[in-house]
């Protein structure tokens, strides 16, 4: 692996909430794409921290686009550019609320295209930006501020939406494990066509915890089997190193759910729930790696 | 004007959202001693507000306190502001 350069394409600082993991996810994307690229951003936290006009503290170009069209824009942007011979890469970072609820038509097309780009969903499980409410990416039994008694129904697989697509390319990663990240953008930028990146960025106002604890909720994630950290490429399925070693024990759901304010007094029904969709897809997810199913 | 310079841009300016670090309520402060320079805090801190050095640049840094935590030699403490 390239070492990750010590360049930073976000100037000093953004309005982020401290411990923020979509700005850390942001500073090793960015890291791994290069200058020369467009970012397009739909509304989210990372629309608005990027700064206020005239001022913004994104040291590369960013396109920001209504909620339903980032797809779109990148399909566009990115034909432009091959049109003038450019090899100028296109990122289209969004948010869950605006990639599993509202941006899903476009995120589709742009994929039944073929278009060349790489989408990154940064995903803080809830419409950060306007106070947290619920999105279709919320999982059952987290508080938000319109499911105030705990979400009822689950996290919707949008990997399996997208898997659906057969993209060349598609991964999960998590905030907590930069170098990862890192090195999974990298890839996915070296390979033509449309590409997807989910990423778990703990969020500390909107899930209820202390700012320094936003990377050890990622870890927690990852190592409780709630987030699991693979790629997909050309179809095929390998589960990424931390993940591998957190399948072989588990550590127990509730290490995750405790600290975590919007999951306070979460049933146990919730709870029973959470933990047979995570064995679930665990399960499937090492029987595709080892091509049985 | 172009039609170019009537869109909305803006321009990459360090300091857009202010100097954040007067949001801060505690401080890092980097005990060399126990430090074994390994780069966890800088790897991680969202702000990129550790540097090579593994100095805080504290015009900037929120007081998160990530690093304190990650810090594998437990060799960062946050130290209460004086107001
Ligand atoms: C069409 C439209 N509906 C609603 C809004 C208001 N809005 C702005 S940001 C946002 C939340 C986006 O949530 P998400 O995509 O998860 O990003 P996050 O804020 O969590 O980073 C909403 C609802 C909007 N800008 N445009
Ligand atoms: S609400 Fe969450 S995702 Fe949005 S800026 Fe704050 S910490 Fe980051
Ligand atoms: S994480 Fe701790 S030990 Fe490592 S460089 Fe930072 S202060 Fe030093
Ligand atoms: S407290 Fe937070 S913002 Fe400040 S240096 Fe540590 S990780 Fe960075
Ligand atoms: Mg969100």
């Amino acid at each position: 692996m390239t070492e990750i350069p010590t360049e930073e394409y976000i100037l000093k600082c953004t309005s982020a909430c401290a411990g923020c993991s979509d700005t850390l996810t942001l500073r090793y994307v960015l890291k791994a794409a290069g200058p020369d690229m467009v970012l397009v951003v739909p509304a989210c936290c990372t629309s608005v921290i990027q700064g206020a006009y005239p001022n913004t503290a994104m040291n590369v170009p960013v396109y920001n686009v209504a909620f339903a069209a980032a797809a779109a824009c990148a399909s566009g942007m990115s034909a432009a550019f091959q049109a003038a011979g450019r090899k100028t890469r296109v990122i289209v970072y969004a948010g869950d609320g605006g990639t599993v609820d509202i941006g899903i038509q476009s995120l589709s097309g742009a994929f039944e295209r073929g278009t060349d780009f790489l989408y990154i969903c940064y995903d803080n499980e809830a419409y950060g930006n306007t106070g947290m409410q619920r999105s279709g990416s919320t999982p059952a039994g987290a508080r938000t501020t319109t499911t105030p008694a705990g979400k009822v129904q689950t996290k919707k697989d949008l990997d399996g939406i997208v898997a659906a697509h057969n993209p060349p390319y598609m991964a999960t990663a998590c905030a907590a494990y930069p170098r990862d990240l890192f090195k999974k953008v990298e890839k996915a930028l070296s390979i033509r066509g449309p590409k997807f990146i989910h990423v778990l960025a703990p969020c500390p106002p909107g899930w209820r915890f202390s700012s320094e604890k936003s990377v050890e909720m990622g870890k927690l994630a990852v190592k409780t089997g709630m987030w699991i950290l693979y790629e997909r490429e050309q179809g095929k399925v390998t589960i990424s190193g931390p993940s591998k070693a957190a399948m072989i024990k588990p550590l127990p759901l509730e290490e995750y759910l405790a600290p975590q304010g919007r999951f306070k007094g979460i049933d146990a029904a919730s709870v029973a729930l959470l933990k047979a969709q995570a064995e679930k897809t665990a399960k499937r997810l090492l029987r595709e790696e080892e091509g049985t199913c | 004007m172009t039609t170019r310079m009537r869109l909305a841009i803006s321009r990459p300016t360090k300091g857009s959202s202010g100097k954040t670090g007067s949001w801060r309520v505690f401080r890092p402060v980097v005990d060399k001693e126990k430090c074994n320079a390994c780069g966890i805090c800088a790897m991680l801190c969202p702000e990129a507000a550790i540097d090579e050095e593994l100095e805080v640049d504290l015009e900037y840094c929120k007081g998160c306190g990530i690093c304190a935590h990650e810090c594998p030699k437990s060799a960062i403490s946050m130290k209460r502001e004086e107001k």
